[in-house]
């Protein structure tokens, strides 16, 4: 795929996106013409730009749907919502059609196109039954209406072929067009009896500019498309360009007209109409022998009907007001581009390359500033803290320009609530909040799959049926809510809704049919909701197209873990479950503390660290657990965990790390202060590996550990119950 | 850019067949081979971070100019005791894993000796037992000045699903078995 298609296919997917947006708007008010100028702005956008990659099955399915969209805007349609939902399947067809066109496929399947025929035939029948109403806009008749009784002057010529002449302005192909796509584009709408390139307006060859079109076209189509079909070819030229337009069967004096309007010479012009089989000699002749005596014709056809003159003026005038239309059409769009200009558009991998640059830019200054520090040279190590200063607002900043907000993959699921809740026959609303949230770019790929398992196990299981939740007492609309916010260095986004709430019973049930927990066992609420992110586990009565396999929820903690965060339910009868998902912000450089254990030095992420004291060896006891100001802190040796060999320290400290609201204590030997730290992946060997997160380099040149603290929390805690139950001593206190 | 690699490694096994290039070191006090082809630098040993939790044939990772790279004791792959550090101990840094999933891996040797010329002709089968490693570790025996030298499989030597997964038990035996975590 080219650049110009790759944009396409962005760009429209975009517009598709902002089109549902719209959609969905116009739903809540229905009568709001500027959500419908929108609509019609968007598909009309999708459709230039399919033209303009020339691919014209898109073109032809938008074409529809912007004519219906046309009839709208201009009030001669109510929107009901059938017609939105047609709408709504439409913009599915439309993006389905984008991903054949982005496979590079050069049509859709069979089925597919049937689909979209089927569409086609639905969005017609809300067409008017004469299609030819749409033709002109201003509602005027139009000549191809013309009858017998109406037509005047001379005769009509016999050409059944619509007479286009395009002359097209020199710097149409700076402005980016084709005029070569636009005729191939029309010739999909009919057939091309004839066509007539004009180099007439071609300057001597010293004179001539490549960069310039010169040429105009006297074309002759065969079709039964209507006027403003064919007008619409060449929408996206209406500035740049001379355009006439003759329908079939027009009045011989339209064709004189049009010959003396073009700025070619007259006879010449004669001849190519002759030629292309517009008109006959004969007709030509006659035809301009009409026109060296204007009066010729009868006194009394003239007051029976208004002259030539002034029809062609009056469509004249209709027609100027179509290109004004599109004009400020034109204007409100380029309005809008300008707006868009303030972002720009990267590749992707050039940010990454970028941010691999700054990581190592953190390490090579943190070298350099250690390396000044030993010299003890008071300028060096000041002009190094200066640079030291500003990596860290390098960082910071190219840290920055990946981060999205967060709202965007929030609202693609207005989309998902929508269809679901027809689907299953609930009324459900989702409520949008904390959408300006930003977190890394890579991270928010990853997490919708995740968020629609959890909104469509909410809708699912959560929300109860109208005439349930009634009886309730609760107001018979059901609710999702999606919120996000920041929390000490973690993004939280959860995903409310007001249903039922998880079944506790059910779920131990479950879960002791399955064996995943003993009879005996005494578990928590928080436990016994944490069953549900087991594999293969569902409380679903009845397995639906839309969960109750079992497979989504672990699904949803595996992916999640991924990424480095955690998943947490929490749940009350009847008021509803919220599942919270806690996420690193970024994937690449974190804010570090380092340590030093032993020998080796480790790296806690400082977004974890609390505080830092000594451990007072004589208020411990031998026991694994302090008194904080009042709370009791647990805490765990990483000395004994990591089995490093003794060292020197004579005092050893401990760093108080919180996630999640939980508080643990990591006993260390050193502290030894921040630290910008460049995550580097441990690899493939190492996948096993638990409580390492992954490792950094440090000034030295060194390589450190990067601690996971949920995970080394997590993996004693569980070496503890576990010696515990089997009446043996913990292993991580030989 | 691309094409030009994929030349490049498109002509690797011709040149594996024309030259027969080793690079021979020692392990414990015996003497291998491995194929120069896959052997991307050999370095001083130094400056080597240990990973807690994991078998002691991973010895630990290094920095190589800004990336980390795993190293492995292959005395104690082959069931011997961990290699003592002495002035001539080094670093072989080869380019180990499949073709979609290169990575490179750091092993620990005595010292390097040189790059010999092996021609196929003069390597004989692995012995079904008595080389006191793993047979599957062996490619071949290759005679040099009457005497024999172990060429490594690379691939399974250091096969890192094999690796990782030792790692796993290992970790689990050391954590207390937590069975249903695997």
């Amino acid at each position: 795929m080219d650049e110009l298609q790759q944009a396409f296919v962005q760009e429209s997917n975009e517009q598709l996106e902002q089109f549902e947006a719209t959609l969905r708007q116009l739903e809540q008010t229905p009568d709001d013409p500027e959500a419908v100028n929108s609509l019609f702005r968007h598909a009309h956008t999708i459709k230039g730009g399919a033209g303009v990659v020339e691919c014209a099955f898109i073109v032809e399915f938008t074409h529809v749907v912007e004519n219906l969209l046309d009839l709208l805007r201009e009030g001669r349609l109510e929107v009901t919502p059938p017609l939105v939902s047609l709408m709504f399947a439409c913009s599915d067809q439309i993006a389905a059609l984008i991903e054949v066109f982005a496979a590079g496929e050069a049509s859709p399947e069979p089925a597919q196109a049937e689909h979209g025929a089927e569409l086609v035939r639905q969005l017609r029948e809300f067409l008017p039954g004469n299609s030819q109403a749409e033709s002109t806009p201003g509602g005027s008749v139009p000549a191809e209406t013309t009858s017998p009784v109406e037509s005047l002057g001379g005769a009509k010529v016999a050409s059944d072929c619509w007479h286009i002449s395009i002359r097209f302005a020199e710097h149409v192909l700076k402005n980016g067009m084709d005029p070569l796509s636009f005729l191939r584009y029309l010739a999909t709408l009919g057939e091309v009896a004839h066509i007539e390139t004009l180099s007439d307006g071609m300057p001597p060859a010293e004179a001539m500019d490549p960069e310039c079109c010169y040429l105009g076209f006297e074309i002759d189509l065969r079709s039964h498309a209507d006027k403003s079909a064919i007008e619409h070819v060449f929408q996206f030229v209406l500035d740049d360009c001379t355009l006439r337009i003759l329908p079939p069967a027009s009045k011989l004096e339209e064709y004189i007209q049009l010959i003396q309007e073009l700025p070619e010479d007259t006879m010449r012009l004669g001849e190519i109409l002759v030629k292309s089989g517009a008109l006959t000699r004969q007709e030509l002749e006659q035809g301009l022998r009409l026109q060296s005596q204007p009066h010729a014709t009868g006194a009394a056809e003239e007051s029976t009907a208004p002259p030539i003159g002034e029809i062609l003026v009056e469509r004249k005038n209709v027609h100027k007001d179509v290109v004004e239309a599109a004009a400020s059409k034109q204007k409100q769009v380029s309005e809008k581009k300008a707006l868009e200009a303030k972002l720009i558009r990267v590749q992707a991998d050039k940010l990454d390359n970028l941010i691999d640059l700054v990581g190592e830019l953190v390490i090579a200054g943190a070298s350099g500033a250690l390396m000044a520090q030993k010299t003890g040279q008071a300028h060096l190590v000041e002009a190094y803290s200066v640079i030291s200063r500003l990596v860290e607002e390098i960082r910071n900043s190219a840290l920055q320009l990946r981060m999205v907000q967060v709202g965007e993959t929030f609202n693609r699921f207005h989309r998902v609530v929508r269809d679901l809740s027809r689907d299953m026959g609930k009324d459900v609303e989702l409520v949008i909040s904390g959408g300006e949230t930003e977190l890394d770019k890579s991270v928010v790929e990853k997490i919708t799959d995740p968020l629609m398992h959890l909104v469509r196990n909410s809708m699912d299981h959560g929300i109860e049926p109208a005439e349930a939740r009634e009886a309730k007492g609760k107001p018979a609309k059901g609710q999702v809510r999606f919120n996000a916010y920041h929390d000490s260095g973690s993004i939280v986004i959860e995903v409310m809704d007001d249903g039922a709430g998880l079944n506790k019973e059910r779920i131990l049930a479950k879960a002791l049919e399955r064996g995943v927990v003993a009879p005996n066992q005494q578990l928590s609420d928080s436990e016994i909701y944490k069953l549900v992110f087991e594999a293969g586990f569902s409380t679903a009565e009845k397995v639906t197209s839309v969960s109750g396999r079992g497979v989504g929820m672990d699904v949803v903690r595996r992916n999640i873990e991924a990424l480095r965060g955690t998943v947490e339910v929490e749940s009350s009868e009847d008021i509803g479950s919220t599942f919270r998902i806690r996420l690193p912000l970024t994937l690449a450089i974190i804010d570090g503390f380092q340590v030093g254990v032993g020998r080796a030095s480790y790296i806690i992420p400082l977004d974890y660290v609390v505080e830092c004291m000594e451990l007072d060896t004589s208020e411990t006891h031998g026991r694994d657990y302090l008194n904080l100001r009042g709370e009791v802190l647990p805490f765990l040796r990483l000395k004994d965990l990591f089995q490093s060999e003794a060292s020197d320290a004579r005092r050893q400290n401990i760093v108080v790390v919180q996630y999640a609201g939980q508080k643990a204590g990591l006993v260390v030997d050193h502290l030894l202060g921040e630290f910008q730290t460049v995550i580097k992946p441990l690899g493939q060997l190492f996948r096993n590996l638990r409580g390492i997160a992954g490792s950094t380099i440090l000034g030295t040149g060194e390589v450190a550990l990067i601690l996971d603290v949920q995970s080394l929390v997590k993996v004693t805690a569980q070496q503890e119950n576990f010696s515990q139950h089997a009446g043996l001593p913990a292993l991580n206190t030989p | 850019m691309s094409q030009a690699l994929t030349t490049q490694a498109a002509a690797v096994p011709a040149v594996a067949e024309e030259n027969h290039q080793y690079l021979t070191f020692s392990v414990a006090g015996e003497v291998f081979a491995i194929g120069i082809l896959v052997i991307k630098e050999i370095i001083e040993y130094g400056s080597l971070t240990e990973i807690p939790m994991m078998p002691s044939f991973i010895r630990g990772v290094i920095n190589l100019r800004g990336a980390v790279v795993p190293v492995i004791d292959l005395s104690v792959r082959f069931g011997r005791a961990p290699t003592q550090i002495a002035r001539r101990t080094g670093i072989v840094i080869i380019e180990a894993g499949s073709d979609n999933e290169k990575q490179d891996i750091g092993i620990v040797v005595d010292a390097v000796h040189e790059v010999l010329e092996i021609p196929n002709k003069e390597i004989e089968p692995p012995p079904t037992f008595g080389a006191r490693i793993r047979t599957d570790f062996i490619r071949g025996m290759g005679k040099v000045n009457d005497k024999f030298v172990i060429i490594l499989n690379v691939e399974r030597v250091l096969s890192i699903e094999e690796m990782a997964m030792l790692s796993s038990i290992s970790h689990q035996g050391e954590s207390g078995g937590r069975g249903e975590e695997a």
